[in-house]
């Protein structure tokens, strides 16, 4: 498959602005070919646009922003309009969203890292002040005044001198506009500043909030297609791994509505192959599926369980000459003097649990298959279905549906393939619908991760610090392009398996090693579960980090605040990271201030924890601190959560609403994974199947939260996944604050703080 | 055939009588408001009301649901705005907003029995709602603000 490197999938293209003819609505988008002689209207006369790219205007005005982002609770269509609307001076009413289907003009289509914002807030104001350059170009030449003496606001350019004004909707309607920007172009655009935004950092309602009200929004699963069969998939015995060998339907055959079973094979072995019901009837298929006996073979994974992942972890991690470095700085074997420690830290596999389970249904029709579901990775799945029917990557579209959950889980395509090669097969349409059960045992869960960690501290501070990181690869399985050079060039390794390890504490000596568990890899074939790597590095680091202060008799927040000195690299640099190691010390500050840590009377068995991330990249940080303040029962073992205090800084807050809503969700996330998420594996299979048996934190189990954040003008990072990967950590530090228990591994089950207490 | 009753008009349904009345309503009606979630009543995200009492679809056959009144969320409101529909556009409520069809549909009947709920009243009845965003500070927020302005 192609991985454009790109972030923001755009090519070097010019920028046009124009319309065919007076009163047809204008077009803003980048040329198809670069450099084509003639104006931007001649362009897009003759067709030589990409007709739905960012922004088109009709004549009476109305705005629509085409989001290339998949919408699964984080409104990241609003927040992309705001961007535009901001500097397009367009009115907020009279602005739109839509969700074009899957096209290769579209460069690469990916929604996660929490880059949406981060990648596009950029692109997306130049597009917006090109479009108001061009509309007060146009209105002032139709007035018949000079450009200087323009402005816009609220769809309309103002003559300042004289009053006299035009609306976006005459100015469309009336008059013609052609106008084309080089990429110098916009990059010479004076974008406005932090603290003149009038759109851009007001809690504007979400676009998509009143049809999530009232039952009308569309999601993959309420599609419905003419003629279609519906399928079920036949559970494999194991998570990965199993072959159908052949299958008897005859139990099947009774069920009315069952059309036939078909066996098909996968050649991007997603699955090895599938046995697929299919009848006219949803409920019929369902039956059928259970009804029908395949002989499997069961491949390699039949004798696989949990247990067995983390011990080859283990003896992966004993061997010296595993893994390669992702971090090499100083030297940390001769610096392992003073006070020492070493500690392993382990975390369960993950299930997403989205609320709409996975499901695609697919149509042929006229040599192209059409995909309708909702899709974090329309690149790489088009690819995928393409490489799996045979078909060309451009005969392969997916159309974009509302997602009922991403959380990374969207990213694969493996609803698709058999929906796609059932309906090739049967000639038909085919809805295919996971079962909760086959989303649970299926899912590309967040592998096992196993880490151990050793340091030295000298004067207050860490001195050296060593961690091997070892956990299943997702990136390796689902693009190796984005695998990245080891820094001693002995091979590649998975960045996101790994981001968050080459944190921003200023340590000498530091050395991370990247180790892949190819148990891990085969039985539970990973992915990327919201928040990646970080919830499980920073679970690490910032465990270890407190536990080396204790012992060094250094307060835990002491020793961070001395380490956040942003000297060095860690000075961070323009846009991202501007500020560096001072921004997280900052929030520290705040959060530590706020929650009274270290001031406020605990009381018996209560105390209080922090920890502090830069999740999710270190080339994108969002700087967060979490203070968590928990009570133990020391008989049961059972944490209650007291309050969670969350600062997080992000620059600028596009959508400060949205933001929000994401950081309650996301720190909610965090205390889940800390308390209550865990899947396991016996004989290849997971063990849970519903949420009967795998938990995800309900209504009545959310604490006080006090969630801050902090805006400063910088360039606006992600803010869906950090504050997952802060909550454990600071759960953990306040569980051993409160009662001398280090519980290393994650979910803090009440059996886990009991065995704790028993070693304190 | 049966006759089912919903949101006060008749339809006429083609399906084994034990097939559940949540993918009647969503694969046969097409009322797709209501949502599959678990098929085990662990969720909340297929919750009707059937007699005015808050029910998880996935649970009830079609012949048991024959000579009920049954209410879904398109249905609640003839105009999608009930005191709690408001609510949850007021707090911004949903995120991914899958599950807020059965959160709705749960709440309305809470508020229907207890006017003004407690928090105790809101964790006891809307604990088996899952809502895997975890928008629950802003679901108990706009079960407040329906109550109030109800």
């Amino acid at each position: 498959m192609t991985v454009q490197t790109r972030k923001d999938g755009v090519t070097r293209r010019d920028f046009l602005i124009g319309s065919a003819a007076a009163g047809t609505g204008l077009v803003m988008g980048f040329s198809v070919l670069p450099r084509l002689a003639g104006s931007a209207s001649q362009a897009i006369a003759a067709g030589n646009y990409e007709p739905s790219l960012f922004i088109t205007m009709e004549a009476n005005g109305r705005t629509t922003v085409h989001i290339t982002k998949a919408e699964m609770g984080q409104h990241v269509g609003t927040a992309l309009a705001q961007s535009v609307a901001e500097e397009l001076e367009v009115d907020w009413n009279d602005v739109r969203v839509d969700y074009p289907s899957s096209d290769e003009k579209w460069g690469l289509m990916i929604t996660g890292g929490s880059w949406s914002v981060n990648w596009t807030f950029d692109q997306l104001s130049r597009a917006g002040a090109s479009g108001r350059i061009a509309l007060i170009e146009t209105a002032a030449k139709a007035m018949g005044v000079p450009v200087s003496e323009c402005m816009a606001k609220q769809s309309k350019v103002i003559h300042g001198p004289t009053g006299q004004s035009m609306t976006y909707a005459e100015i469309l309607s009336t008059q013609t506009i052609d106008r084309t920007f080089s990429e110098d172009d916009l990059k010479a655009i004076e974008l406005k500043k932090f603290g003149t935004y009038s759109v851009v950092g007001k809690p504007v309602q979400q676009l998509d909030i009143p049809a999530k009200t009232n039952g009308t929004a569309g999601y993959g699963i309420d599609v419905f297609v003419p003629n279609m069969l519906y399928g079920t998939w036949v559970n494999p015995p194991v998570r990965w791994g199993a072959k159908a060998k052949g299958f008897n339907d005859s139990a099947a055959k009774n069920i009315p509505g069952y059309v036939k079973a078909v066996m098909v094979e996968d050649p991007t072995q997603v699955q090895m192959n599938y046995v697929i019901a299919l009848a006219e009837t949803f409920d019929a298929s369902r039956r059928a599926a259970e009804a029908i006996k395949v002989d499997w073979d069961m491949g390699p994974n039949a004798d696989v369980n949990s247990e067995g992942i983390l011990q080859h972890a283990k003896s992966l991690t004993d061997d010296p000459n595993t893994g390669f470095a992702w971090v090499l700085e100083g030297d940390v074997d001769a610096n392992m003097s003073g006070t020492t420690h070493d500690a392993e830290y382990i975390t369960s596999l993950t299930y997403h649990g989205m609320m709409e389970p996975m499901n695609c249904t697919a149509q042929e029709a006229g040599g192209v298959m059409h995909l309708y579901t909702g899709c974090q990775w329309q690149t790489r799945c088009v690819a995928m279905v393409a490489e799996a029917l045979g078909m060309e990557p451009a005969n392969v579209v997916i159309h974009q549906q509302y997602l009922g959950g991403g959380f990374g889980r969207r990213l694969e395509p493996d609803a698709m393939l058999p929906a796609a090669l059932a309906a090739k097969a049967a000639g038909r349409p085919v809805k295919l619908v996971y079962s909760r059960e086959q989303d649970v045992w299926f899912d590309f869960h967040r592998s096992i991760t196993y880490q151990r960690m050793s340091g030295a501290v000298e004067g207050g501070k860490l001195k050296s610090v060593k961690q091997d990181v070892c956990s299943g690869w997702a990136t390796k399985r689902q693009a190796p392009g984005f695998l990245a050079e080891s820094v001693d060039k002995k091979g590649r390794i998975d960045p996101f398996s790994m981001n968050g390890s080459d944190f921003w504490y200023t340590v000498p000596n530091h050395y991370v090693r990247a180790i892949e568990n190819d148990l891990a890899q085969s039985a539970t074939p990973p992915g990327q579960l919201r928040s990646v790597a970080p919830a499980w590095t920073f679970w690490a680091v910032e465990s270890f980090i407190d536990e080396i202060a204790h012992k060094a008799g250094v307060d835990p927040v002491d020793m961070r605040i001395a380490m956040l000195d942003a000297a060095g690299k860690n000075a961070g640099t323009p846009p991202n990271s501007v500020g560096g190691a001072k921004r997280l010390r900052n929030v520290l500050e705040i959060a530590v201030g706020r929650a009274g840590y270290g001031v406020k009377p605990m009381g018996e068995d209560e105390g209080m924890g922090v920890a502090a991330v830069s999740s999710q990249e270190r080339g994108s940080p969002t700087w967060t601190a979490c203070v968590a303040h928990v009570k133990v029962d020391r008989g049961s073992g059972e944490v209650t959560v007291k309050k969670l205090t969350v600062v997080m800084d992000l620059g600028t807050l596009v959508n400060p609403d949205g933001v929000m809503q994401q950081v309650q969700g996301s720190t909610l996330w965090g205390l889940s994974h800390s308390l209550m998420e865990r899947a396991t594996m016996e004989n290849g299979m997971i063990v849970q199947s519903n949420f009967d048996t795998y938990t995800p934190l309900r209504i009545n189990q959310v604490p006080d939260m006090d969630i801050t954040l902090v805006q400063n003008g910088h360039y606006p990072s992600g803010c869906g996944e950090p504050a997952v990967t802060v909550v454990p950590p600071a759960m953990a530090n306040a569980i051993f604050n409160a009662v001398g228990a280090r519980v290393r591994e994650l979910p803090m089950t009440p059996e886990k703080v009991k065995a704790a207490l028993g070693e304190a | 055939m049966a006759v089912l009753v919903i949101n006060g008009a008749s339809h006429v349904v083609d399906a084994p009588g034990d097939t559940k009345l949540l993918w009647v309503l969503r694969e046969q009606l097409r009322m797709t408001g209501t949502k599959y979630g678990c098929g085990i009543a662990m969720c909340g995200a297929c919750t009707v009301h059937i007699d005015g009492v808050a029910t998880r679809s996935c649970q009830v056959a079609l012949e048991d649901a024959v000579g009920t009144r049954i209410t879904t969320i398109e249905g609640l409101d003839p105009k999608g705005q009930h005191p709690l529909q408001k609510a949850w556009v007021a707090e911004q409520v949903p995120q991914c907003g899958y599950c807020q069809s059965g959160q709705i549909m749960q709440a309305a009947a809470l508020l229907a029995e207890r006017p003004n709920p407690t928090d105790e009243d809101i964790d006891e009845v809307m604990s088996g709602n899952l809502c895997r965003c975890m928008a629950y500070v802003r679901i108990r927020k706009a079960i407040k603000r329906a109550a109030m302005e109800a």
